[in-house]
């Protein structure tokens, strides 16, 4: 049952298992990430999409499993991980402004007890101007639309200048603008080399943004790449058969090229 | 009698209000008189350093730590003063000890409220509840045992509940400066860090920073003004020095470092005008003086503040609706020329962009009331402010007249209101018919870069620098 995981993958999930007070939330997952590709995380709600990611983090303690970024633990390559949240998860009415934001993802870099320096106010500033937003640098974020201020948790996980990205649901409640900005960005990404593993909720625009998927609901259901993996039947294996969006979906399939308006 | 009475009802802070607290106590003339310049540096010190971890703490939800802290340490008191009292008799008031038993039996509340809350069985605000009247019950109980022991006078200890600014000594204002220099050096030194752990607390954790421990250290701080505080402000009110002033802050700044120096004057200023009044007029203690002149400054800030004061957005909400109408009475100028002029005299020209010359032709004040669903009087209002900013003018026969600065400005904002309507018509799939009332809500509030990426798209509908009306 054990397999092999080569020593070079971005992730290396080992038979992780998490569990919430006793209740199991994630079973058994083994999964090994490509490298250089972006990987779609799909499941339905409760599937444990969000915990996948903040349990390879050590954000939450893991019952159980193994787990290697580029064969090594994630102590020893935090600076190589760059993390983006869910936009939610925090207080928009804090006192901030969007460079201020984006600096945080240098406070490692800066270390401790040393303010925030030009340059490096500078770095995060090229950061927005990557993301589309230089000209909000100076903004109070609360004074941010929704998918600004996803661009700006963005353009915090990217000034990490990190070679594998975890974004948790990065297209939720965005404008059209904010999604195809963020999809440029992955493809930038890619094309330098790095990997990014998305948290989607989208099964519409997965086969168009995603090299990878990544079938998820409590257990692994598939991996691999969108064509082999993202089929009807995985699809119906992971939503349990229930969703209508289904059928959709397999037609977008047959049909690739067919941009939605 | 009446304390009897008011603790038969579980009223146990009145109590001691009652039964321990001797406001004359707190002002000896000429005692305060010496001692006045101590106690201002003192309580200075401890405003500037409660507003200061007050930020960082409101801005964690945590403010009510604080609270927890306060009333947890009561007990600790008591437990100090019997524990001392019993090795030496009569040296149970040592500052030091009492101060020592108060940190540990604060600590203690937070820790414990921290475990409860954990447990996720019960609401947050249940766990500080139950926590805090709990500690605060025991140590109540605590005292009232060692006020009717006979080994000498135990009534200072009620001084921690109310506070005592004015008995201030210099070994005691030692103490606070010594504590407030470390409370401001570890701000100082670690404002970033305690930034990320406020805003993102999960995000510094995956970046590596040890986020438990420095939420220990903010605890910790929290705790050590709060006992330090007890003794001046009184541990009923300390939480205020930790909660107003950087909720007051928040009203000048939308940065953090400005409002932990705002929140640090606040504090430092409230304290001192408060410690200043109490001083000058008899019959005042100082702790009470000093929340209410914080919260006098909370309700200026609230007022005034000049990021978010209710003043100055009421102003600002002011100016804006004012401007939209003004803008919409140009834009209807403007549309009225258009609809009554040839195309031959409305001249627009596509390669220059250039605005016609509007200001030769005269507009009828009641087109202008027909054209849009408004009163007369408003746009005689409207007219008038208009004419006052130089955009209209009456002409020799009492006509109005578009002047050059209001063409412009015309012009500009029927091209805005276009373009705005044809993306809706072209893009948001909005049946044309709705466009118009729409537009006229989202217009003003369109910024000159979206403008410009719409005039890209909209290119192929563009016809001189104003495209016609879709209507």
């Amino acid at each position: 049952m054990t397999a092999i995981h080569p020593s070079t993958s971005p992730l290396s999930i080992h038979d992780m298992t998490v569990a919430y007070q006793g209740r199991p939330v994630l079973w058994d997952i083994d999964y090994d990430s490509p490298a250089g590709k972006l990987v779609a995380i799909v499941g339905p709600n409760g599937a444990g999409k969000s915990t996948l990611i903040k349990a390879v983090l050590e954000l939450i303690p893991r019952t159980d499993g193994d787990i290697r970024f580029f064969g090594k633990t994630y102590q020893q390559q935090r600076s190589r991980i760059g993390y983006v949240p869910q936009r939610t998860s925090v207080d928009w009415d804090f006192p901030v402004n969007a460079l201020d934001v984006v600096a945080m993802g240098l406070y490692r870099q800066i270390g401790w007890f040393r303010p925030v320096s030009k340059r490096y106010r500078q770095q995060a500033l090229a950061a927005l101007e990557r993301v589309g937003l230089a000209e909000f640098a100076g903004r109070q974020i609360s004074e941010l639309s929704g998918g600004q201020q996803q661009r700006v948790f963005l353009a915090r996980a990217l000034v990490q200048n990190a070679d594998l990205y975890l974004m948790d649901e990065p297209f939720a409640g965005v404008d059209a603008a904010t999604e195809r900005a963020i999809v440029e960005l992955l493809r930038e990404l890619r094309s330098a080399g790095k990997t990014a593993l998305v948290v989607h909720h989208d099964l519409q625009t997965v086969a168009e943004y995603f090299d990878e998927v990544l079938l998820l609901n409590m257990r692994l259901v598939a991996s691999g790449p969108v064509e082999q993996a993202f089929t009807t039947e995985n699809l119906r294996r992971t939503y349990g058969g229930k969703l209508a969006l289904l059928d959709q979906v397999g037609h977008r399939m047959r049909h690739p090229n067919v941009i939605l308006p | 009698m009446l304390t009897t009475r008011l603790a038969q009802h579980g009223m146990h802070e009145f109590v001691w209000i009652a039964g321990l607290f001797d406001p004359t106590e707190s002002v000896h003339a000429p005692y305060m008189a010496y001692n006045t310049r101590i106690v201002l540096l003192g309580t200075l010190l401890l405003g500037m350093c409660s507003g200061i971890v007050g930020t960082f703490m409101l801005l964690r939800k945590k403010a009510l730590v604080g609270d927890v802290a306060s009333h947890a340490a009561l007990p600790g008191i008591g437990i100090a003063y019997l524990a001392v009292e019993s090795v030496a008799p009569g040296a149970g008031k040592s500052l030091p000890w009492l101060l020592a038993g108060a940190s540990l039996s604060a600590a203690c509340g937070v820790i414990v409220t921290n475990l409860i809350q954990r447990t996720r069985l019960i609401k947050e605000d249940a766990a500080l509840g139950i926590v805090l009247s709990l500690f605060f019950g025991a140590g109540i109980v605590l005292l009232t045992i060692i006020q009717g022991m006979k080994t000498g006078s135990a009534a200072g200890l009620g001084d921690f509940i109310f506070g005592k600014a004015a008995a201030m000594t210099a070994m005691d204002v030692t103490l606070i400066a010594t504590a407030s220099a470390v409370v401001l050096v570890v701000c100082f030194v670690l404002f970033k860090e305690f930034a990320v752990l406020c805003f993102d607390e999960e995000y510094a954790a995956a970046l590596g920073w040890p986020v438990k421990r420095l939420d220990l250290l903010l605890t910790g701080l929290v705790v050590g003004v709060t006992v330090i505080g007890m003794q001046s402000v009184g541990l009923l009110l300390v939480v205020a020095l930790l909660i107003i002033p950087p909720t007051a802050a928040r009203f000048w700044s939308n940065r953090l470092g400005p409002m932990v120096l705002i929140a640090g004057a606040i504090g430092g200023a409230s304290s001192s005008i408060g410690v200043l009044l109490s001083a000058t007029i008899t019959q005042l203690a100082a702790g009470p003086i000093i929340v209410l002149v914080g919260s006098f400054a909370f309700g200026f800030s609230l007022l005034f503040g000049t990021v978010r004061g209710t003043f100055w957005q009421l102003w600002r909400q002011r100016t804006a609706s004012r401007r939209k109408g003004q803008l919409d009475l140009l834009r209807a100028c403007y549309e009225e020329l258009e609809r009554n002029l040839s195309p031959d005299e409305f001249v627009r020209d596509d390669s220059t962009h250039e605005i016609p010359d509007l200001t030769v032709y005269p507009i009828k004040q009641e087109a202008i009331i027909a054209a849009r669903a408004w009163s007369p009087g408003r746009v005689a209002e409207l007219l008038r402010s208009a004419i006052l900013e130089g955009w209209l003018r009456q002409d020799s026969n009492g006509q109005l007249r578009l002047t050059h600065s209001g063409t412009r400005l015309a012009a500009r904002a029927v091209r805005n209101h276009r373009l705005w309507e044809l993306y809706l018509i072209h893009y948001a799939e909005v049946a044309p018919s709705r466009v118009d009332r729409e537009a006229d809500l989202i217009e003003h509030v369109l910024e000159p870069g979206l403008i410009d990426q719409l005039e890209k798209l909209l290119e192929k509908d563009r016809r001189g620098s104003v495209p016609a009306s879709p209507h």
